[in-house]
């Protein structure tokens, strides 16, 4: 557990961890105190507000799992659609040829600079105006379109630098044994690159799911957080409730998505099965292989 | 050709943006300084807090969160955040869910700079009997902060393009302009690009300016 930052603790600097230990404890106590009274004075933590959700199966069944399927659905969409759109995108930004670079560049670049709400926005109004998408299917569509446009050009930018990430000389070798571009793409540094690209992309997924909740809040997309508000009124005002049941549910399916990325990461260049290095998760709001982005 | 813009305020809801973006990136700043901090120190009590801290808010939506602001907070805990006016109070709720969402990111984004200051470094620090505080606050930080500004820049366009989250709380910025924009006229594609402009002219300068700063500044090692 010794970092470089500090040695291992002789007695004195025990004492004063543990000194700093109290303090902190001191503090998180007095802050939790203070929203349990809040809580306490508004009746939120009374155990009619919580007892539907362990005690009843209804709520799950009317409003969270429904909610849940509708998340999953839209990020499973937007992920299928995404992928094949972003690979090729980023295929194309590596072109020979300028005429094909610089539009799928500038096309990357435009989504990418644009909140994915504003175009859920966009595709919403569009849908209503220029195709005759039924009303209550409009909000799926918008959403995943949305979420397809922009996540599309970042994926982009995962494959672009998965494939940069490989050496030259795999390029020239497939050239000196006389494989066509096409050829090369597909058979030497698509494969690898793949490899190198997994875990960006899992941890894409996580921006993916989240992003889904704008469609709840702006567009009447009946997903998981938009089941709150009738949820609350149904079973007596138990907003807190509500929201910690919705939350936790995001976190465990982000969280295990999350660390599945990482898994695999320390995996993958454990395995050496590509010869370039294997982008990090970018869980952090674009890193620096999938440059300018990140997520909601 | 552009007179559908008359009699919206489409200037001002660009500067609610910014000063959405300003004010909680400062926020963020400091508060994801703090959370840096708790992770790499020595007492594992804190250690633990940061750590659940980023896994845990990293992986709500943010959606989630600004809703929560208004919803929980303010309307069933009644926390006004020291306001009367219901415009304000949502700004500070959003500013606060903002603050407390972007921190998560800022925290991991310096952590992985502390991680590439090299050993050395810190070792030399230490054996010329520096505390864990003066090692992080005089050696480690100042050169993380130079070496993370890239992964900042990010951070910050992401919270730019974050700001219109606030919109689910009815906060008059750009994307509730342009929803109640498209709603009224009848200009969807030119109303849809004045905006996408709009988050142009805010993105993209800050990302190539920071590209420059970041190169600028980086440690040459």
């Amino acid at each position: 557990m010794t970092s470089v930052l500090y040695d291992a603790p002789g007695p004195r600097a025990k004492r004063r961890n543990i000194l700093y230990s109290i303090g902190f404890l001191a503090v998180f106590a007095l802050v939790v105190w203070w929203l349990v009274t809040k809580l306490n004075e508004k009746n939120q933590l009374d155990w009619v507000k919580w007892k539907p959700f362990f005690t009843d199966s209804r709520p799950w069944e009317t409003y969270i799992w429904p909610g849940l399927e509708s998340t999953l659905t839209a990020a499973g969409y937007a992920m299928v659609i995404a992928l094949p759109l972003g690979a090729l995108f980023g295929i194309a930004r590596l072109s020979d040829h300028l005429a094909v670079r610089i539009p799928s560049g500038t096309v990357v670049e435009f989504f990418r600079a644009i909140p994915v709400l504003i175009l859920m926005i966009f595709a919403n109004a569009a849908y209503s105006e220029f195709t005759n998408v039924s009303s209550d299917d409009r909000p799926l569509y918008a959403v995943v379109t949305g979420l397809v446009l922009y996540n599309a050009s970042v994926l982009a930018e995962i494959v672009r630098a998965g494939i940069q990430s490989l050496p030259k000389g795999q390029t020239e070798a497939a050239y000196a044994i006389g494989l066509r571009k096409g050829q090369t793409m597909r058979a030497i540094l698509l494969p690898q690159s793949v490899t190198a690209m997994l875990p960006a992309i899992v941890s894409q997924l996580v921006v993916i799911v989240k992003d889904t909740a704008l469609g709840g809040a702006m567009l009447t997309f009946s997903e998981l957080l938009a089941s709150v508000r009738p949820m609350s009124a149904a079973y007596g005002a138990n907003t807190i409730a509500c929201f910690t049941i919705v939350a936790v549910i995001f976190v465990a399916i982000n969280f295990t998505l999350t660390t599945f990325a990482s898994w695999l990461e320390a995996r993958l260049r454990r395995a050496k099965k590509s010869t370039g290095a294997v982008l990090p998760p970018a869980a952090v709001a674009g890193t620096a292989a999938t440059g300018a982005g990140g997520g909601v | 050709m552009f007179d559908f813009l008359e009699g919206y305020d489409l200037l001002g809801a660009f500067w609610v943006t910014v000063k959405l973006t300003a004010l909680s990136a400062v926020g963020s700043l400091i508060w994801g300084t703090v959370l840096a901090g708790m992770r790499v120190g020595p007492v594992p009590l804190m250690r633990g807090f940061g750590t659940a801290y980023v896994n845990i808010v990293r992986n709500i939506p943010l959606t989630v969160i600004i809703v929560f602001t208004s919803l929980g907070l303010f309307q069933t805990l009644g926390m006004d955040l020291g306001s009367e006016e219901f415009a304000t109070i949502n700004f500070r709720l959003s500013v606060l869910g903002l603050t407390a969402y972007t921190a998560a990111f800022v925290c991991e984004a310096l952590r992985s700079g502390i991680n590439t200051v090299p050993i050395g470094q810190a070792e030399a620090a230490r054996a010329i009997g520096l505390s864990f505080n003066q090692v992080l606050r005089l050696i480690i930080l100042p050169q993380a902060f130079r070496s993370v500004v890239a992964p900042l820049a990010n951070v910050l366009i992401a919270l730019t393009k974050n700001t219109t989250v606030a919109a689910a709380i009815g906060v008059a910025e750009a994307a509730l302009l342009m929803k109640e924009m498209i709603e009224n006229e009848a200009q969807l594609i030119l109303i849809s690009a004045v905006f996408a402009f709009g988050f142009i002219c805010l993105t993209l300068p800050t990302g190539l300016i920071l590209g420059w700063v970041s190169k600028k500044v980086a440690v040459k090692r």
